[in-house]
């Protein structure tokens, strides 16, 4: 108990740090609050009033709202839904980028190869008749090799060349979001009759089933996410490859001596953190939203590296990190509708979260701690390593 | 062809061997695609002339067939004679310049067949296009060259183009505007310091969250003060062109380089600036030297992190510099995320141009050109979607980096925070 107490101290300060923060900001940059300036006092209860309004959206919109519970208390129960719909592509993106910073490698692509996946799942969802449970497996499927096929190119390229991964994935990012732009403009891809870029709703067969009604987007994703986190558990923690990609990961050149093969273990990193990622974007397509948008990316891909960094690289970590992030999107956006706070406020508490758990001398010296455990440190490596 | 055996070859030569085939099969098919295979030929029209400068030339009006096939010509002779330099083993950098210049140009032709085409304007917009890029490569160069990997240059070009705006649009004044914005990548470039000199954290998640952060705070006070006060908050109005006497007068050049804002005369002094004093100054040295060795550079007596430390900020406050041309060199008022990735293009370029500064000016100019060339063809409609033009300065950057012709390599310890005594490397 003591030591899980450890190991949560620092993100969970970090957390409570950042969201005072940013409290300070949504209070003192409404105009208000700044009217007050001649009395302290007023301004300071104004200023509470507002944080404190701010961050009950952010509740009610996340996990639990009153206002919805005349149906019973089920029925206020609908953010905590919403929260899991935007977490369950977060934990698998998520997944992603933490199984390569396990294997020592910084996977900034999840954004694009969650792209590739939801097109490649949109695909199959749309065009082939088959049957139920058959037509969804093989959307993922078709998902799973596309995303595989683009993250292994980034591997490939990196163990045969040495192009360093960050800069590959940025910009393979950016050739997804044109290449999808482009699919949407083709006849395979837009749905008869629209001019905006929106593909044919996927078939029914292929859909995910609905966990709790048609009224709520609540859907059998979330399963197939804590199964993959699972998986990636096990595959780091009790398999002979996720042995490899952690010696490759802590010590390249060590376990090049030792006789593991860093090129096949670089390689197959990146196709397993591809496809995980691009299993998140068919998930997102055949659980919550149905028909490829040019937005199907979202910040998906991009959240993912924060929710990784915040879950300290572990498969649990990730699924924790990924749920607080979703209940940050999904209230954010009843903050933003309810309290004139914007959304991006969540943008910032992400990025200060993970600028404290990079630098715990910040929260050593705020919260005079000794020591905190700091995880496994963000090992710097350059361009050319 | 017993010289051309690509087994006999060092790994540089063969990289060069493969360029020479890229430009053998490209010129085959641009003889094939632009000039060849069109059923139907219309004439194009170029016209050089935007506004005031003296007129060499009007217009010049070809046949599209005949103008792609006459530039695919040149594209394969400047072939031939690459692989004649190559076989003396000479220097082909122009060749391979023109070589470029005419394969688009056969493109063009080919694509705008039967359409006019503002060539002067086509360059003036692909070098407004380039600004950007060129302020945060060069960020990229300072700092990379000193040994600190700037992915934030996207948040500081970001944080930049903000207080510009904003300053510029409280107090009325653009030139205060104009004045702060390099601060306000300084600032960026201060955490980035902080953190990854400091505490040795990792420079690209560091630069990751802190371009993550520009992007929440700037969005967040888009949201909150400029949309609901845009009249006090966010009405800048864009510098004027400044038309230099004489210079501005001159064909095709004049419009291009010596009419444009304040700020593009900036980027002249910046790029120069940087150019000389990192090759021949104290400062250039060192800075080398810590990013290539800083044990070495530490062993003749040089304060490496100081020195580190310094570059970073400089680098910051350059590219805020650039950020204020989203604002005040371009619409004036800002709006949210109106960088929209120029900062990794930056990078792209940075990387392109294998880390020097000429290299990386070269780089930026091309993307620049290529994301006007795709405006432009969208315009006058084409044949190829756009979205591959878009795409075309990322696939560049992976082939770069891949190392298919010639090799990119980063500065040694580019990245790798320094200890004293540690000895990093």
């Amino acid at each position: 108990m003591r030591k899980v107490l450890q190991k949560i101290k620092l993100p969970i300060l970090a957390l409570v740090v950042a969201l005072f923060v940013s409290g300070l900001l949504i209070a003192f940059s409404d105009p208000k609050v700044l009217a007050l300036k001649g009395d302290p006092l007023a301004m300071l209860g104004k200023a509470l009033s507002i944080a404190g309004s701010a961050y009950w959206a952010l509740f009610r919109g996340s996990i639990y709202d009153p206002q919805l519970a005349d149906t019973g208390f089920f029925g206020g129960l609908y953010p905590l839904s919403e929260t899991i719909v935007v977490s369950t592509p977060l934990i698998l993106t998520g997944l992603s980028v933490a199984l390569a910073f396990k294997a020592g490698l910084f996977n900034i692509g999840a954004q694009g190869q969650f792209i590739v996946g939801a097109i490649g799942a949109s695909y199959v969802g749309f065009t082939f008749e088959l049957p139920i449970v058959l037509h969804a497996l093989a959307a993922i499927a078709a998902a799973i090799i596309c995303a595989g096929l683009y993250g292994g190119f980034v591997g490939l390229l990196k163990a045969r060349t040495g192009a360093h991964e960050v800069i590959v994935t940025i910009m393979l990012n950016y050739v997804a979001s044109y290449f999808l732009l482009w699919l949407l403009s083709t006849k395979a891809f837009l749905r008869e009759g629209r001019m905006d870029p929106i593909a044919p709703e996927v078939l029914e067969s292929s859909r995910l089933p609905r966990l709790a009604g048609q009224d709520y987007r609540l859907h059998a994703g979330i399963f197939i996410a804590l199964l993959a986190a699972t998986a990636i558990w096990w595959l780091l923690n009790r398999s002979t490859l996720g042995f490899k990609f952690r010696a490759v990961g802590a010590n390249a050149k060590a376990s090049r001596t030792a006789g593991i093969s860093v090129a096949k273990s670089t390689t197959f990193v990146m196709v397993i953190a591809g496809a995980l990622a691009g299993l998140g974007g068919a998930v997102h397509i055949l659980g919550a939203d149905h028909a490829l948008t040019n937005e199907v990316g979202g910040s998906f891909g991009f959240d993912a590296i924060t929710v990784a960094l915040l879950g300290r690289g572990t498969p649990l970590g990730t699924v924790l990190a990924a749920l607080l992030f979703g209940a940050l999107r999904a209230g954010g956006l009843t903050m933003q509708a309810s309290t004139e706070t914007p959304l991006d406020i969540v943008l910032i508490i992400q990025a200060l979260v993970v600028l404290f758990i990079a630098a715990p001398a910040v929260i050593k010296a705020i919260f005079r701690l000794k020591s905190v455990d700091e995880g496994q440190a963000m090992a710097s490596k350059g361009w050319n390593g | 062809m017993s010289s051309f055996n690509p087994k006999n070859m060092s790994a540089p030569e063969r990289r060069k061997f493969r360029g020479l085939v890229t430009m053998f099969v490209l010129s085959l098919f641009a003889i094939i695609v632009f000039a060849y295979l069109p059923k139907e030929s219309a004439p194009v029209t170029y016209g050089f002339v935007l506004g005031g400068e003296w007129i060499l030339l009007k217009e010049w009006i070809i046949d599209s067939k005949t103008a792609s096939t006459l530039f695919a010509i040149l594209a394969l002779l400047t072939t031939f004679l690459a692989t004649f330099l190559f076989k003396v083993k000479r220097s082909s950098r122009i060749v391979s310049f023109i070589f470029g210049s005419a394969f688009l140009m056969s493109f063009l032709s080919w694509a705008a067949s039967g359409k006019f085409v503002p060539f002067t304007g086509l360059l003036q917009g692909a070098l407004l296009l380039s600004v950007p890029l060129i302020f945060g490569a060069m960020a990229g160069v300072i700092s990379e060259r000193s040994g600190v990997i700037n992915i934030a240059i996207e948040g500081q070009l970001l944080a930049g183009a903000f207080v510009s705006g904003v300053l510029a649009s409280l107090f009325a004044n653009n030139w205060l505007g104009l004045l702060f914005a390099p601060f306000a990548g300084a600032l960026i470039a201060l955490l980035l310091a902080v953190f990854a000199i400091k505490y040795g954290i990792d420079q690209v998640i560091l630069g990751f969250v802190l371009n993550v952060l520009v992007i929440g705070l700037t969005n967040f006070f888009y949201k909150k003060l400029l949309i609901p006060y845009q009249s006090d908050w966010n009405s800048a109005v864009a510098f004027v062109p400044i038309e230099i006497p004489l210079l501005s007068k001159i064909p095709v050049i004049g419009p291009i380089f010596f009419a444009q804002s304040i700020i593009v005369y900036l980027m002249y002094i910046v790029v120069t600036l940087i150019h000389i004093t990192l090759f021949k100054s104290k400062w250039g040295l060192r800075t080398r030297a810590v990013g290539e060795h800083p044990t070495a550079a530490e062993s003749v007596g040089i304060n490496v992190n100081r020195l580190r430390f310094k570059n970073v900020i400089l680098a910051g406050a350059i590219a805020g510099l650039g950020g204020a041309f989203f604002t005040l060199g371009a619409v004036g008022s800002f709006s949210k995320e109106m960088t929209a990735g120029k900062g990794f293009i930056a990078l792209a370029a940075l990387i392109f141009g294998r880390w020097s500064p000429m290299g990386a000016v070269g780089a930026a100019l091309i993307f620049g050109f290529a994301d006007n060339l795709q405006g432009l063809l969208t315009i006058i409609g084409t044949p190829i979607p756009s979205e591959f033009m878009l795409m075309a300065p990322y696939i560049a950057t992976i082939i770069a980096v891949s190392g298919f012709i010639g090799k990119v390599r980063a500065p040694a310890a580019d990245g790798i925070p320094y200890k004293r005594g540690g000895g990093s490397r």
